[in-house]
């Protein structure tokens, strides 16, 4: 089905267009404006050229190593939930119940975290994690665990760690569930009858299948976690320290706490390119994986044709899809 | 066959994960502070009523709800309404600049909400709109506006061709074409994305808290306020915080039979 060229659909995409342009392109020239220029204070703006970004690329300033170091620690925070989030989304998507009831109950408990305010999703860790009113915290310290998140580093990296895995493993899940659905029941009856193990099935069969969705659950895993402020800024406020001090809560620290202007504006758009650039990737694998899947789509049929002619017709033998 | 070893328990465990920490939240929200601060039970003893109480009753409180409520309906509509052009004609046309444009979309729903705080702020103080639920609506159309025509474009993609050529050989004009034959043929797309649109204009708080102060304030932005000042009432924290996952499981239970396609964003 190929698409055809028609210029007037531009019409069509100019209220998407205005829209996102109002609300994108005008704030982002107002940062690169206030990126290029010093301020103190009355409004009086300064020509700073290229200064703010030295500064920000330069560990050994202020600025510099500030950014950098949170950098670091928001890059090595997205890798562990990646890492985490990924095999068991796909082990809680293999394990959601085939018929019944249990369907629909499994899948509105998972898609439950997903819907909550993210400010209220750190209060629930918040209250949950304290040592004093809070059944985590309380029990592991009753089981001789020290724990506490306000003080220690490591406590406090975990606490987020688990409410991030908490919060987002459902949409990972949901969007394998919906990968292996698609899978026709006839493909397992072919492997059942080649006796292929429970592995080779995984690896044959589901996990091609799942390969597109999985693309978009690591994009968006990845550019939300790289993105994250309410949840750990509301939990641990960044600290113990700067510890859980990741891009964004450092961002708005410069901009809405010390009203540096020049500096905050410089930062997004570093930040901005880093997540433009990772967007392009996926966006260019994701483009090209569905060139193929065409591609291969279309080889398929082509082939079956060829015999049909030439002999019987034989489609009435292929199997139904969806029949599960 | 298609599900592994011990499927049950694994469920049944990462439910239990799931719920455990929203347990803990409804049950302090019917505990006295007393009870919550003196001893650690695992459910209310002396159950109450009167955080909820209070939040029905006082104005400060229950606005917040309706503010919330309002701009994230506005900016479902709004998202929704000029997406679907777009997304038929991503869908069916090649245009001078589409797979950038595309692009450029789709890279909006990724910027950070954080980049955007300060401009917003400048921007519709400057318009006039600071304070009111517009503002936060159409804030956030620059993540859901992009997400619903990504969404939508996927389910028209799934309406064959042949459909629109016959309807046009059949004399609709194409906004007739548009609102009597696809919009009912794509309607579980438009349930899905304004599923989604809804979910995230409901659970951001950075954009919503910036643009607004007194009129317009959300209320999980009350709610950090309001408990902080009073000293921390954790009994009222909880039970501000049971009432905001309610409309959100209101929704779901709606959606639940398109929630697996839905989350695939029709790309299946």
């Amino acid at each position: 089905m190929d698409k055809t060229v028609n210029q007037k659909a531009w019409f069509l995409v100019l209220p998407v267009f205005l829209v996102v342009a109002f609300s994108a392109v005008l704030p982002l020239m107002t940062v690169v404006n206030y990126s290029m220029q010093d301020t103190f204070g009355n409004n009086q703006f300064f020509w700073n050229g290229v200064g703010w970004f030295k500064e920000l690329l330069d560990p050994s300033t202020d600025l510099g190593s500030r950014f950098l170091a949170s950098l670091g620690r928001n890059l090595f925070f997205s890798l562990v939930i990646l890492a985490i989030e990924v095999p068991l989304g796909i082990v809680i998507a293999l394990s959601m119940p085939r018929h019944g009831w249990t369907v629909a109950a499994c899948l509105v408990i998972l898609a439950l975290p997903l819907l909550i305010p993210w400010n209220v999703v750190g209060t629930i860790w918040q209250i949950f994690g304290r040592p004093d009113i809070g059944l985590l915290g309380y029990t592991l310290n009753a089981m001789g665990i020290e724990y506490n998140y306000v003080s220690n580093d490591i406590d406090a990296w975990v606490t987020v760690i688990v409410m991030d895995v908490w919060h987002w493993t459902s949409l990972v899940a949901l969007l394998c569930y919906a990968g292996l659905k698609s899978i026709p029941e006839a493909y397992y009856q072919a492997a059942q009858i080649d006796g292929a193990s429970r592995w080779a099935v995984f690896k044959a069969i589901q996990l091609p299948k799942m390969n597109r969705v999985l693309l978009i659950a690591v994009l968006l895993r990845f550019m939300d976690s790289f993105m994250i402020y309410t949840e750990p800024f509301v939990v641990t406020g960044g600290g113990p320290g700067n510890s859980t001090t990741f891009i964004s809560i450092e961002l708005v620290k410069i901009a809405l706490g010390q009203f540096d202007l020049g500096k905050a504006a410089a930062l997004s758009l570093v930040y901005n390119l880093i997540i433009l650039i990772v967007c392009w990737v996926f966006y260019t694998v994701m483009t090209n994986a569905g060139v193929e899947r065409k591609a291969q789509a279309e080889a398929e049929p082509a082939a079956e044709r060829k015999p049909a002619g030439a002999l019987q017709p034989a489609p009435a033998l292929k199997p139904k899809e969806g029949v599960a | 066959m298609h599900s592994i070893p011990g499927r049950r328990v694994i469920m049944a465990l990462f439910l239990i994960f799931l719920l455990l920490p929203i347990y803990w939240l409804v049950n302090m929200s019917f505990k006295t502070n007393s009870e919550i601060v003196s001893t650690m039970t695992l459910w209310p003893h002396a159950p109450t009523l009167q955080h909820y109480k209070r939040i029905f009753t006082d104005e400060s409180w229950y606005s917040g709800y309706i503010n919330s409520l309002e701009y994230v309906v506005l900016n479902t509509i709004i998202s929704i309404s000029v997406a679907l052009p777009a997304a038929y004609a991503f869908s069916r046309y090649r245009f001078l600049g589409d797979k950038h444009l595309f692009f450029w979309l789709l890279s909006n729903r990724m910027a950070p909400a954080a980049v955007y705080a300060l401009p917003f702020f400048n921007l519709y103080s400057a318009i006039g709109l600071f304070d009111t639920p517009w503002a936060v609506a159409l804030a956030h159309c620059i993540f859901n506006v992009p997400l619903a025509v990504w969404i939508l474009e996927g389910f028209v993609s799934g309406v064959p061709r042949e459909i629109d050529e016959t309807a046009f050989l059949d004399g609709y004009s194409f906004p007739r074409f548009f609102i009597k034959i696809l919009i009912p043929l794509i309607a579980s797309g438009i349930g899905v994305a304004a599923f989604f649109c809804f979910m995230f204009s409901w659970v951001e708080l950075l954009l919503a808290r910036t643009l607004t102060s007194v009129h317009a304030k959300p209320i999980a932005a009350i709610m950090t306020r309001t408990v902080s000042a009073a000293g921390m009432d954790w009994g009222l924290l909880a039970a501000a915080g049971v009432l905001t996952i309610i409309p959100g499981a209101l929704v779901i239970w709606f959606v639940r039979n398109y929630i697996a396609r839905g989350f695939a964003l029709g790309r299946v």
